[in-house]
């Protein structure tokens, strides 16, 4: 799939992207397309500028040389052009992110209603959709606070899909999880996989990319070193970096 | 030694204890020379033994006192936690009341004038205190989101206007807004300049609270909300303030409290609040000591209302942090 992309066909294209933070290189030449519908899966040692690559495509953070085009808008200073990307990119965060002052069902129908200025009853029907699908319809009125991490999670993708993304990012998804809610967590993002949604993951659940990842990407001190197939990447590595960082991975 | 006295008599230690606690009482008493003529008034055949012996009448006075403090204590302890504070309200109540008893005060002027310090005195200091309280809320609002921005001639502003308006006096604040504005061309009345002084000084006050409250929000809240697509100013006012708020509401009321209660100090220029009714319609009868132990008890009673206000709002945002 890689090979047949090209810049008129891809969901997501960066080119010769560049980002500091202060004089620190956190992306270095990054050059990456990513078709309609592909599932990407993103690893690489800590600080190796992971979360900051997926941060730049739905603008939480700028970046300072090259182009970021997704869904055929390029991002730049222009607000209403970074406003049309975020409402067709939802993001899941290590730490969840959710609102702990409005319930499990306020979180899910805010954005739609201040957003996509879409009707309460209408925005609350497709909450319920959604929390049906992540499998807990019935905590729709309790807080946050009052569920499990996993629970949160969900949640939490809940929330991204209401707003009805073309594409989703997820940074680490399941690290700030107990092992025993990992799994409940990778099946909702193996489902949504399944239907077709464009995704990016940084993950480090070698599983899940095996089973889901059309290509796996390796990054390491802000560069893309390797990439390939899961298959192919998992059992031979091409690089010295990436085979030291997969024996680490595995012990 | 002494703690191993203690170990093996320890009934003997707490007696021995609770002994020593009331003689230190008696002593501080004694020694802070409170006269023990309330004896005397209490049991008239007394007082010709008590002016004769004034040391160990002294003495005595304390110990009775330090007595009283004691089995009104142990009194206390049998009561359920709500009826304990009940119960220390009105024991300080009266005490308060006794003590402003003593002053002899008459109660029929009081009587004949608190009709007016309420309708005219009352109503002109929460009329001052409420609008301020609002605009310095907006402008502490507005003050923190500035002292947050990247923007720095906005930034700018921002610490100087808390500066300034938190180092200088609010009396000079006053003066200088009421006098030195007609100087260059801006004649103001003494309520608007009264106005306008309270809320420049609380905003700036209140700015740092609000700015703090925003500031522990983690970031993540805001990433949160800019990914699903919110604007800044969205952000702010459906995430980031009601989270802030339980921060925000307990200092915040404090302030009001403190305003309401410095917004006597527009009295100077002639605003006829409760602080200025109470030093002016004593005068002429010599009854100030009556007017300001009423207008006092008036600060208070609103006071009590803030506080309760607050204690509303607080629980109003403190709902989803249940478990
Ligand atoms: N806001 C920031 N200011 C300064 N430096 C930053 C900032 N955010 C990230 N960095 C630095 O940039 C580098 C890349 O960070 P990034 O978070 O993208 O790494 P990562 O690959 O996601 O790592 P991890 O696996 O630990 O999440 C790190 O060295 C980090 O210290
Ligand atoms: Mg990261």
């Amino acid at each position: 799939m890689p090979t047949s992309i090209d810049m008129a066909t891809s969901e997501i294209a960066l080119r010769g992207v560049h980002k500091w933070y202060g004089r620190y290189h956190a992306l270095d030449d990054i050059n990456l397309l990513i078709a309609p519908r592909e599932k990407v899966v993103i690893c690489g040692p800590s600080g190796s500028g992971k979360s900051t690559l997926i941060r730049c495509i739905n603008r939480l953070e700028a970046h300072e040389q090259g182009d970021i085009t997704v869904g055929g808008v390029e991002l730049g200073e222009d607000d209403r052009k970074v406003d049309a990307v975020r409402r067709e990119v939802g993001m899941v965060f290590q730490q969840f992110n959710l609102f702990p002052h409005l319930t499990i069902l306020e979180n899910c129908i805010l954005a739609p209603m201040w957003v996509k200025k879409m009707p309460r009853k209408q925005a609350i029907e497709i909450a319920m959709h959604y929390l049906g699908r992540v499998r807990i319809p019935e905590q729709a009125n309790k807080y946050p606070g009052q569920l499990s991490g996993g629970q949160q999670q969900r949640v939490a993708i809940a929330r991204a899909l209401c707003m009805n993304p073309k594409v989703m990012l997820f940074d680490e998804p399941t690290s700030a999880l107990d092992p025993e809610m990992v799994k409940e967590v990778l099946d909702t993002m193996v489902a949504l996989a399944n239907d077709g949604m464009t995704m990016i993951c940084v993950t480090h659940e070698m599983g899940f990319a095996r089973q889901v990842a059309d290509r796996v990407i390796f990054m390491d001190r802000g560069r893309i070193v390797e990439e390939g197939e899961p298959e192919e990447f998992f059992a031979r590595p091409k690089t010295e970096r990436a085979s030291l960082f997969l024996s680490q991975l595995l012990h | 030694m002494i703690g191993r006295l203690i170990l093996t008599y320890p009934d003997a230690a707490r007696r021995t204890g609770v002994f020593v606690i009331l003689a230190l009482i008696t002593l501080a008493i004694y020694g802070l020379g409170v006269s023990p003529a309330w004896i005397g008034r209490v049991l008239p055949t007394a007082s010709d033994w008590l002016a004769a012996n004034p040391a160990l009448a002294r003495l005595i006075g304390a110990m009775m006192i330090a007595s009283i403090a004691a089995v009104n204590w142990k009194a206390l302890r049998q009561l359920p936690r709500s009826f304990q504070v009940v119960g220390v309200w009105i024991e300080l109540f009266v005490l308060l009341m006794l003590f402003f008893y003593s002053f002899d005060l008459s109660f029929a002027f009081i009587a004949k004038k608190v009709g007016f310090l309420i309708s005219q005195g009352v109503v002109t200091t929460l009329y001052i205190s409420v609008i301020s309280i609002a605009v310095a809320t907006v402008i502490a609002l507005v003050g923190a989101i500035a002292k947050l921005s990247k923007n720095g001639v906005i930034y700018g502003l921002a610490t100087f206007y808390t500066s300034l308006f938190r180092g200088l006096p609010l009396l000079m604040q006053i003066y200088i807004i009421y006098l030195g504005l007609p100087q260059v061309g801006y004649v103001i009345s003494a309520v608007p300049a009264g106005i306008l002084a309270l809320s420049l000084c609380y905003g700036a006050y209140m700015t740092e609270i609000f700015r703090a409250g925003i500031e522990s929000i983690p970031r993540g809240q805001t990433e949160g909300a800019t990914a699903l697509g919110l604007s800044p100013s969205q952000t702010m006012g459906l995430v980031i303030l009601p989270q802030a708020m339980r921060v925000i509401i307990p200092p915040t009321g404090n302030q009001f409290i403190a305003m309401l209660k410095d917004s006597s100090l527009v009295s100077v220029v002639g605003v006829w609040e409760l602080m200025y009714l109470a030093r002016t319609q004593g005068q002429t009868e010599f009854r100030h000591i009556e007017m300001l132990i009423t207008a006092s008890m008036i600060y208070w009673i609103l006071s009590v209302g803030l506080e309760f206000l607050q204690s509303r709002i607080e629980a109003r945002f403190g709902r989803f942090n249940v478990r």
